[in-house]
């Protein structure tokens, strides 16, 4: 499969798009989900684009960014992946391979262009002491086009030089027990993302209930529906019950109980 | 006198729009600062005539800010509603709106960050992923549109409901407890989804052999560890794995270290037989 100047134009979107994505956190383009999901759309394989986003999906399901903590960059991770998948016809577990290394990488020049972006934020504080406000709209909105360009860049390059044989040749330099063992890897490195997750949950006494899902999860077949239906009402009912929530109500009750005692007694 | 100063609908839903857009130029020196001020300028616009008071609005609005970008709304709502008090003549003095947005701040991470990153977006994106994993384009679709509209249902919600409510919100409503059981209720939804998908979705596989019995029919029964611990409990493993990797990230390791860790433990795992 080679690649077309119409291709290539629309992946260099893509990608600028993902990078957006990955510094707005609105809209969810950066995630493998979305990112590989398009760049399959742009190669002609959308099967294989929307399989490798739900894998890389789950295993970066607890990836976010906390306050000014980075997390592994999904974003350019998604979009390599998926271009060397699809061009060089390789698998799934091929894609995972690919797709950790550059989230790495891809964090390393996410801190870099945050940094940069102080550049835009100084030239703000300047405009600001004259009042113009569409050199402040203007320097908000083009600190994106760093973020887009630290995604767009590479994808660019790699789009520019890949060839099918080229993706195979690198690939088949990797000795056969390392890809048998990232694929072994790549079904419990899911819980690094579980873990962010349950870690960044501030109320640890409500960890009873990620317990009884395992435990539920254990020994039925429900799916995600299922569970989600369920916790929303174990969440009901615990704060339906919860004294800590009943503390103004409880004065009222009683006073009503004891009111129709009192109607009791007349009676 | 003085005609009353008032943001129109526009103005909100102009306001609402560049919301999406917070995080644009995220920094390390001041993070959402520029996307704060960047947000409040057309109601800096519409409120300030004189160019002193636009200029003094603007800088009050480049110092640092940070919340979860879908809770913005209605840190946003009241800071507007301040800045409309002040501009027809109350007194508010400029570090009051400052304290009270750095006073909302606290409380917004604290209900954003669970609900959006630790519910919302593990739950729609598993949904998501689970359907994609088949090769439909509904998985993706799917995730994209639950995930959207939950947080511009937030953003517009709570950018007009702030602002209604100005600074009543923030002196009563907050110091109910309506924001602690939305946090908590999500709290949980999350942490149940969270130990279902650990149980069902992490696949560790230890084949190596324990025993190996001939029936009386001639048939071979062979337990492997695996049937051991799947008889004890399904999905043992994974559960152990990530209470681990829970305590290691607390010890500051970094979750990219960890990818590299588990990936080694695959590799070697398998060469050796232990793990398929």
């Amino acid at each position: 499969m080679v690649l077309s100047i119409f291709q290539i134009i629309l992946l260099f979107l893509v990608a600028a798009i993902a990078g957006m994505g990955s510094v707005l956190d609105s809209f969810q383009t950066h995630r493998p989900l979305i990112a590989c999901t398009l760049v399959g759309l742009v190669l002609g394989d959308l099967t294989t684009g929307i399989i490798l986003g739900g894998t890389l999906e789950l295993i970066a399901l607890g990836w976010m960014n906390i306050g000014a903590a980075q997390s592994p960059d999904s974003a350019l991770a998604s979009i390599i992946s998926a271009m060397l998948v699809i061009i060089g016809n390789q698998s799934i577990a091929t894609g995972i391979a690919i797709a950790l290394p550059v989230a790495a990488a891809g964090q390393v020049l996410t801190v870099i262009a945050r940094t940069i972006t102080v550049i835009f934020q100084h030239a703000a504080d300047k405009y600001a002491e004259n009042g113009n406000f569409r050199a402040i709209d203007f320097c908000h909105i083009s600190a994106l086009i760093i973020q887009a360009l630290r995604v767009a860049i590479p994808v660019l390059l790699i789009s520019l030089f890949v060839s099918p044989a080229g993706v195979q040749q690198l690939l088949a330099l990797i000795p056969a027990f390392i890809t048998t063992g990232l694929k072994v890897a790549s079904g419990f490195i899911v819980v690094v993302g579980y873990s962010m997750v349950i870690n960044m949950m501030g109320a640890k006494y409500l960890l009873p209930f990620f317990f009884l899902g395992f435990v539920i999860a254990g020994f039925t077949t429900f799916n995600l529906v299922a569970f989600g239906v369920l916790g929303l009402f174990l969440a009901m009912i615990y704060v339906q019950l919860n004294p800590k929530f009943q503390m103004n109500q409880t004065s009222m009750n009683t006073s009503v109980v004891a009111n129709s005692l009192d109607d009791e007694l007349d009676n | 006198m003085d005609i009353k100063k008032s943001l129109t609908k526009g103005d909100l839903i102009n306001m609402f729009i560049r919301t999406n857009f917070q995080q644009a130029s995220f920094n390390f020196e001041r993070i959402h600062a520029l996307g704060f001020c960047f947000n409040m300028v057309p109601a800096i616009k519409r409120l300030y005539s004189s160019p002193e008071d636009q200029v003094a609005a603007l800088k009050r609005h480049l110092s640092f800010f940070n919340v979860t970008p879908a809770c913005v709304g209605p840190v946003l709502g009241v800071t507007a509603a301040m800045e409309e008090a002040k501009a027809n003549g109350a007194k508010i003095e400029e570090s009051a709106i400052n304290s009270i947005k750095i006073g909302m701040m606290g409380p917004f991470c604290g209900v954003g960050d669970p609900i959006f990153w630790g519910t919302l977006r593990p739950i729609t994106a598993a949904l998501g992923a689970s359907i994609a994993l088949t090769g439909s384009v509904l998985g993706p679709i799917l995730f994209f549109t639950l995930f959207n509209l939950a947080r511009l249902a937030s953003l517009w919600l709570g950018l007009f409901y702030g602002y209604k409510k100005g600074l009543d919100l923030v002196l009563n409503e907050l110091k109910g407890n309506k924001l602690q059981k939305i946090t908590e209720g999500a709290s949980i939804l999350g942490f149940f989804v969270m130990g279902a998908l650990v149980s069902k979705w992490t696949v560790i596989n230890v084949p190596v052999v324990v025993s190996q019995i001939t029936a009386s029919d001639g048939s071979v029964i062979t337990t492997t560890l695996q049937n051991i611990f799947d008889q004890l409990m399904p999905g043992m493993l994974g559960l152990g794995l990530t209470l681990l990797v829970c305590k290691l990230l607390k010890m500051r390791i970094s979750p990219i270290m960890l990818i590299f860790i588990l990936f080694a433990v695959g590799i070697v795992g398998s060469a050796l037989g232990i793990l398929a």
